[in-house]
């Protein structure tokens, strides 16, 4: 083989108390499709913060076309022709795509020149996009866009992709796949990180392992099982849950005709939902961010009032009804986002514990906290989680997100729910905690339990619901049973028509 | 370059170091600008800072330290609930005055009866007037999304036209002859809130006392306390958490108000001893300083309460002994917030000195 793109040997990098790059070497080939696998905390975004000029190895050394590569800052490895798009988007709402674009530029174009450059990249790669648009409302799956684009603007030749699925339809991910396999074909290098392994068997060359920090082994993801990749990433044998067959109880939620307008400017209105959700079953609801999924929950929990009579809980109309009166009659809900609104960052998670089990865990009596009983419910939801935290006293902020995520759902399932709503119950977390958050929802379900899924993780929703809906602008589609649903189906039902243009292969 | 690391936690020693830090930093720029003023600095800092408990004639100063301090802890404690669920009361000075003319209005309509239930109504209305005046703000605030910053401090300067036309009209002392100012309530004896006026003790003292008592048990055992500090700390998380948002605007501005109210009765019926023009002091203000040196919290509050107090009283001392202009007092208790509020960082973040960022 000629010389490669890139070449990393014996990168380490040491924080307080935890390695979290030991020794890592492999090396990403011209036009390669390179996946970095492994479980959250395993080092991969260390890794690519070291290409990307974030972080600073402690030693080892990279090589970028031979040359030594050792960027101080992003701006000199963007230099160097390393781009990366982010999990999290960097981008205004306000502004416009091509404002946007110019925002990350060192000196920037006139607006048109940019609109036009931002034209000609998307047509070339197939990712269309009106440079003129206002960034609030575009699809989570445009303002990947907007990233990419930005990227592609700087001609990159290895662009560093950070989970670029977690909020694609189908559809859009078939779009991504297609323009990111073009670039490689003309030779644009991809480090491609992930924790869905089916992609990866679809789009990589190369697959490299990390464990704990240090690289566990290397693969071909084509010629390897999702399942033999999962258990190399976490080192043991993987447990996939297990969905018992059971009776579905009578009716306990019912939505009828559940409208709302948008709580903000950017957020979504309800329109005519009617749902019916049983004992015992779990309900998967899909579809892309920004379709209404945070105001169906907000609906639901009781944050955001509606009529009445749209929200019934064992027949009672509770539409009107704020979220402790709720939680009173059983129905439980765990929003999307972990810091600031499951959970104040900067309070301890007995605290938070009180946030929500105040009322089902009687931890206050005539308005004055039970701190002893508060601390034993925060200590008993890290044991059964296996949240890995020094103790109930550590403010939330100090969790990584998964752990906080296995938190914030223990603390509702232990509280016996009646109804639980989740909203990306394993979004970011890694995947025996993702297993272990899924065998837990399931085991809730067969103890009568109707829970309720909102995720844009398709094969999570196919794995785990009985019955399957889909949220496209605020409307629900009436749900099917998830048992058979093709996939095709399924970005039917998303009606995620959000450009369903695959790249064009000739330009 | 210097770096800024945010901790994963806040430091709690940290916590209990910066306002120490911050009054030294006081200390330290103080002395520097009296040396400018042409003063011996450790002379200065030392009549300011110690004299009023030390000298030989601190028999005299120390009940004035019940007297300056009653009124900041009482406003303080108040204003520190709302501070906390991110309500910012800043025209507490205006719920003072308020409060003070209405519990004098009351007063002032008994005279010359003696009864004892005129305290008590005293203490009513003047909790109610200052209430009220605050829930102005809370109102708009709720209902119309206005500032509560902005309003709360227009409503001051209502307050004080308000308190001049009292004054000089209404509550004028008919007995006056013609001078502007009440009749004095420290000597009407069913109306004044002193209970022992040479040790500096009047009924706002061991108010703020009760208080800072209250607020200590609400902020740490009971739900109200905690909704107040999930609030300001998350606002979302205290929406699913069950909070009414507006219904806590209401009641913080409500407590800041009453207690505001409070301070203004007790001292319009002891130390001031009547409504007169020159009533508002500044104290409204002055609380807010000294919430924030006490760290929002209630001991806290008390015990900069006590060390703002000093500084008035040191002022004063340093005014007429040393000749400083009053505003060089003002600058120094201005200096330590803003030292207060700059090395409260530290709580938060950690100072990296040149190295990489971790």
């Amino acid at each position: 083989m000629t010389e490669p793109l890139l070449r990393l040997s014996g990168l380490t990098k040491a924080y307080p108390g935890v390695v979290a790059n030991k020794d890592v070497s492999f090396d990403i080939g011209r036009g390669e499709v390179h996946a970095l696998l492994g479980e959250n905390g395993a080092g991969k975004s260390t890794l690519v913060k070291t290409i990307y000029g974030l972080v600073k190895p402690d030693s080892g050394t990279m090589l970028l076309e031979g040359q030594s590569f050792q960027p101080p800052e992003p701006r000199a490895a963007r230099a160097a022709g390393v781009a990366m798009v982010f999990q999290h988007f960097s981008l205004f709402d306000a502004m416009n795509v091509a404002e946007n674009i110019a925002l990350g530029m060192e000196n920037p174009p006139p607006q048109a020149e940019i609109a036009a450059q931002v034209r000609a990249v998307s047509d070339q790669y197939g990712l269309p996009l009106d440079p003129t648009r206002i960034v609030g409302e575009l699809s989570a799956g445009e303002r990947q866009r907007v990233e990419i684009i930005r990227c592609l603007l700087q001609d990159p030749k290895l662009l560093i992709m950070d989970e670029p699925t977690s909020v694609l339809t189908p559809q859009e991910v078939a779009i991504l796949f297609e323009t990111l396999r073009k670039l490689s074909a003309e030779g644009t290098a991809i480090l491609y990180i992930s924790h869905k392994l089916e992609e990866i068997r679809a789009l990589c060359d190369n697959a490299t392992v990390l464990r704990l920090g240090q690289v566990v082994g290397t693969c071909d993801p084509r010629a390897t099982s999702a399942r033999e990749m999962a258990e190399l990433m976490v080192g043991t044998v993987l447990h996939v849950p297990e969905k018992a067959a059971r009776p579905m109880g009578d009716v306990i939620l019912s939505l009828k005709g559940l409208s709302a307008k948008a709580p903000h400017r950017f957020g979504t209105a309800l329109r005519d939902i009617n749902l019916e959700v049983r004992k015992g079953e779990v309900l998967g609801i899909g579809g892309v961010a920004g379709n209404g999924q945070d105001e169906l929950v907000a609906a639901l929990s009781g944050e955001m009032k509606t009529a009445s009579a749209m929200v019934t809980f064992k027949g009672q109309p509770i539409g009107h009804l704020s979220p402790n009166p709720r939680r009173k009659l059983g129905l439980l809900a765990a929003p999307e986002e972990r810091m600031g609104h499951a959970a104040a960052p900067d309070m301890s998670l007995t605290e938070n514990a009180i946030l929500t089990a105040m009322t089902r865990q009687k931890l206050t009596s005539r308005g004055f906290l039970h701190w002893a009983q508060a601390r034993r419910f925060a200590e008993g939801v890290i044991k059964t989680f296996d949240v890995r935290t020094p103790g109930p006293q550590n403010a939330a902020r100090s969790l990584s997100g998964g752990n906080l995520q296995k938190f914030v759902i223990g603390r509702e399932i232990m509280q016996d729910p009646e109804v639980l709503i989740v909203n990306q119950p394993t979004w970011g977390v890694d995947a025996s905690a993702a297993a272990a958050i899924r065998q837990a929802l399931l085991d809730l379900a067969a103890k009568g339990t109707a829970v309720i899924v909102i995720s844009q993780d398709l094969d999570e929703l196919m794995e785990i619901s009985d019955r399957f809906a889909a949220l496209n602008e605020g409307r629900l589609s009436a749900p099917r049973p998830a048992a058979g649903l093709t996939v095709d189906e399924i970005g039917l039902m998303l009606g995620g028509a959000h450009d369903m243009e695959v790249a064009h292969v000739d330009a | 370059m210097l770096m800024l690391e945010k901790r994963p936690q806040p430091s709690r020693a940290w916590t209990y170091a910066t306002p120490v830090l911050a009054v030294v930093l006081t200390m330290l720029c103080g002395g520097l600008l009296f040396a400018a003023l042409g003063q011996d600095p450790f002379e200065t800092i030392r009549t300011i800072f110690l004299d009023p408990l030390f000298s030989e004639f601190a028999w005299f100063y120390r009940p004035q330290l019940l007297i300056k301090g009653a009124p900041l802890v009482l406003i303080a404690i108040g204003l520190s609930f709302g501070f906390r669920a991110g309500i910012w009361n800043i025209g507490a000075e205006g719920q003072y005055i308020v409060g003070a003319i209405c519990g004098a209005a009351v007063g002032l309509a008994f005279f010359p009866l003696e009864s004892f239930i005129i305290f008590p109504l005293m203490v009513l209305a003047g909790a109610v007037g200052g209430l009220l005046w605050a829930m102005i703000p809370g109102f708009l605030r709720v209902r119309f999304g206005t500032n509560e910053i902005l309003v709360s401090l227009m409503l001051v300067y209502v307050a004080e036209q308000l308190l001049a036309s009292m004054a000089l009209g209404t509550l004028r002392n008919p007995d006056g002859m013609g001078f502007p100012g009440s009749r004095n309530l420290a000597q009407y004896p069913s109306a004044t809130s002193w209970i022992n006026q040479s040790a500096g003790m009047h009924w706002g003292v061991v108010t703020g006392f009760i208080a800072v008592i209250f607020a200590y048990i609400a902020l740490s055992r009971h739900i109200f306390g905690f909704n107040v500090r999930l609030s300001g700390q998350s606002p979302r998380a205290a929406k699913f958490a069950g909070v009414n948002p507006g219904k806590l605007v209401l009641i913080c501005m409500g407590i800041s108000g009453a207690l505001a109210g409070l301070a203004g009765l007790f001292e319009v019926s002891g130390p001031a001893g009547q409504v007169s023009i020159d009533f508002g002091a500044g104290y409204g203000f002055t609380a807010i300083i000294v919430a924030f040196l006490g760290r929002l919290h209630p001991v806290g509050i008390l015990l900069a309460g006590g060390l703002m107090a000093l500084t008035y009283i040191g002022g004063e001392i340093a005014q007429s002994n040393l000749g400083l202009p009053v505003a060089a007092i003002q600058l120094l208790q201005g200096m330590l917030l803003f030292f207060l509020l700059a090395v409260d960082v530290l709580t938060n973040y950690r100072v990296n000195w040149g190295r990489q960022p971790a």
